[in-house]
């Protein structure tokens, strides 16, 4: 299946069945180097089933799937396309509670990850100045020493995405990031999500409208598994098949 | 500095003190002093403490896996039974013709059975640097193969845990047969010297608890630095959220295997330093409860801390020594009983909660609702 694709991401007719339940039917999406994508859709749309067979949970019954252009995501395992560069933030945030902000991020950190290695590891100048600058632009600075399990649900937020920065990855996915968060936390990620996405492409699924409209971003609507729209925010919500599927009629 | 993790923490330090005072005042109590005095340590104390110290290195064994890795393994005794029939396939080919049948080569029990030749897997156990070396290398090849098959095909949580319990009874019955080649049901004993002295000389028995006291400290400083390394924040990221490790690009399987299989050599040190002391190993050993006791102990004395497992090991055991010499039937139920006990209100084990108290009071979570309230 050579496919010539400058796409970061690219999925062509991807689909995932369980037990009969068609998640995704021929979904095709292609996600360009630096650019951002809001991925929006009703419950059972396919979303969170999509970034699964990204991130290597879930294997794709037929279709292609392709990071770069080259590496064929559908035959690596979790671990091996975390080290190729893809990074993920779960709907929940899901840090290691009993380990400090400060291990969380050292665990998240891009390093050589092999069993012998980390038996003699220790924290170099280098990482602990990269470890710094993300509690900086995450404002955990002052967290650091504490275990991950005590802060509030918007810190776990911001330090699941200090863990995606410190993962340094070429793509990130980002599960509803504003889920449980106030207006203003809303706004800060807002601006950080745009603040990454300087440097790295990025995939976000939201459920919230005025954040989507926030980030000002093409958006992809998904149902049942495909994809029925895409285009700027006003473009799809202008559109009569989305109105329709949101509306539920 | 945050990041500053101690090798030995204070807990470690009064640990690894009572350790080397132990091995060096139970010896010399014990052969320094007339039976007479006051202070002698009869050579019964000397081997039943030897014997409760295997059992500690067990437990931190089996705490290295479990508290954490959350990788319950309920047949641990597995890996120090085969330790231990390791250690006695040595010692019965130093009997040589001192043998009820004075058979130069083979065992009392191959003998009786009509063997006309040692099985090949008998050879070179008459070394005691091979018969050392396969008390490591057996135990840790098993572990090895079963968890590059469990831990890669990601069995986990309650299944993983009948899997090991299969597993040692599986062992049980299989050194039940007599056509095994490992003694039956009568297992392996009348054992006569090691390295040239009489195991059952006093002096031997002090030497033997002074090695098994060496072996304690040496695994637990091991699994300690283990603990406190990189590797040990990999572990316990597996333990609390073992998929999100994955998606930071660990290869979960591997540290699993990796501290498994160091985990099983430990054991199996542990068992064949007990096989000595004890005098003989048979297949009982394999037993699944014994697996399950020290699970018990490293819940009573406190999960992940190490020496709350050593701890748990030596109070269990004591407790068992006094409760089964008063009322021998009541044992299984004490053991039932105290593990409800520990579960329900002692849940992180007496060191956890002592542990737990000392330290700084931590502020409770707040909700979303409070944290978006306290924002506004």
């Amino acid at each position: 299946m050579p496919v010539e694709t400058s796409a970061v991401l690219y999925l062509d007719g991807v689909d995932v069945s369980f037990d009969g339940f068609r998640a995704l039917n021929g979904l095709s999406l292609v996600v360009e180097p630096g650019e951002m994508r809001a991925i929006i859709g009703p419950n059972g749309a396919g979303k969170t089933t999509m970034m699964d067979v990204v991130t290597g949970r879930t294997r794709p019954d037929s279709g292609t799937v392709l990071f770069a252009g080259v590496h064929d995501l559908s035959r690596l395992d979790e671990a091996a396309i975390a080290e190729l560069g893809i990074g993920r933030k779960f709907q929940r945030p899901t840090v290691f509670e009993m380990h400090t902000v400060w291990d969380n991020l050292l665990l998240a950190l891009k390093q050589r990850r092999s069993v012998f290695r980390c038996l003699t590891a220790r924290t170099t100048a280098a990482e602990r100045a990269r470890l710094d600058e993300i509690l900086g632009v995450t404002r955990l600075g002052d967290l650091r020493g504490l275990p991950a399990g005590i802060l509030s649900h918007g810190q776990k937020q911001w330090l699941e995405i200090g863990m995606l920065l410190a993962q340094d990855p070429a793509l990130l996915l980002v599960d509803e990031p504003v889920a449980g968060m106030t207006d203003s936390e809303t706004e800060q990620t807002a601006m950080l999500l745009r603040d990454i996405n300087r440097t790295r492409s990025v995939v976000v699924v939201e459920h919230d409208m005025s954040f989507v409209r926030a980030l000002g971003v093409r958006v992809t609507v998904l149902h049942e598994g495909s994809v029925i729209a895409e285009g700027s925010l006003d473009a799809v919500s202008a559109n009569e098949r989305v109105v329709e599927v949101y509306l539920g009629r | 500095m945050v990041t500053r993790r101690l090798l030995v923490g204070w807990t470690g330090i009064a640990f690894l003190a009572v350790v080397v005072a132990l091995a060096v005042l139970v010896p010399a109590l014990n052969l320094g002093l007339p039976p007479s005095s006051r202070f002698h340590v009869p050579t019964h104390i000397v081997v039943l403490l030897g014997k409760w110290l295997c059992y500690a290195l067990l437990a931190i064994s089996l705490d290295l896996v479990w508290g954490y890795c959350g990788i319950l393994s309920l047949g641990h005794g597995a890996f120090f039974a085969l330790g231990g029939y390791a250690m006695g396939m040595y010692l019965m080919r130093q009997i040589g013709t001192r043998g009820v049948y004075g058979n130069p080569l083979l065992p009392d029990f191959m003998v009786f059975l009509n063997w006309k030749e040692l099985p090949w897997y008998w050879y070179g156990f008459d070394q005691f640097w091979f018969a050392a070396l396969m008390v490591m290398l057996v135990p840790g090849a098993l572990a090895f193969l079963f968890g590059w098959f469990a831990f890669r095909s990601r069995v986990t949580g309650v299944y993983l845990s009948i899997i090991t319990q299969a597993l040692t009874y599986a062992l049980l019955l299989a050194f039940f047969r007599n056509d095994m080649g490992f003694g039956g049901n009568n297992g392996l004993t009348d054992f006569r010297e090691i390295l040239g002295w009489g195991v059952r000389e006093p002096g031997t028995r002090a030497a033997l608890f002074v090695a098994t006291c060496v072996a304690l400290a040496g695994g637990f400083v091991a699994a300690r630095a283990m603990v406190v390394s990189r590797l040990g924040l990999v572990l316990v990221a597996v333990r609390d959220a073992e998929s999100r490790t994955r998606f930071l690009g660990w290869r979960v399987d591997r540290f699993k295997v990796f501290v498994f299989t160091a985990s099983a050599v430990m054991a199996g040190i542990a068992g064949a330093l007990y096989v000595p002391q004890v005098g003989i190993i048979n297949p009982s050993e394999f037993a699944p409860t014994n697996s399950i006791e020290a699970v018990i102990w490293v819940a009573v004395g406190g999960r992940g801390t190490l020496v709350g497992a050593a701890l748990g090991a030596v109070l269990v055991n004591g407790f068992k020594t006094w409760l089964t010499g008063a009322f021998p039937e009541v044992w299984l139920f004490a053991l039932g009983a105290l593990f409800v006990a520990v579960t329900l209100f002692l849940p992180k084990g007496i060191l956890g909660t002592l542990g737990g108290r000392r330290r700084r009071p931590v502020p409770p979570t707040p909700t979303p609702a409070e944290s978006r309230a306290a924002a506004e």
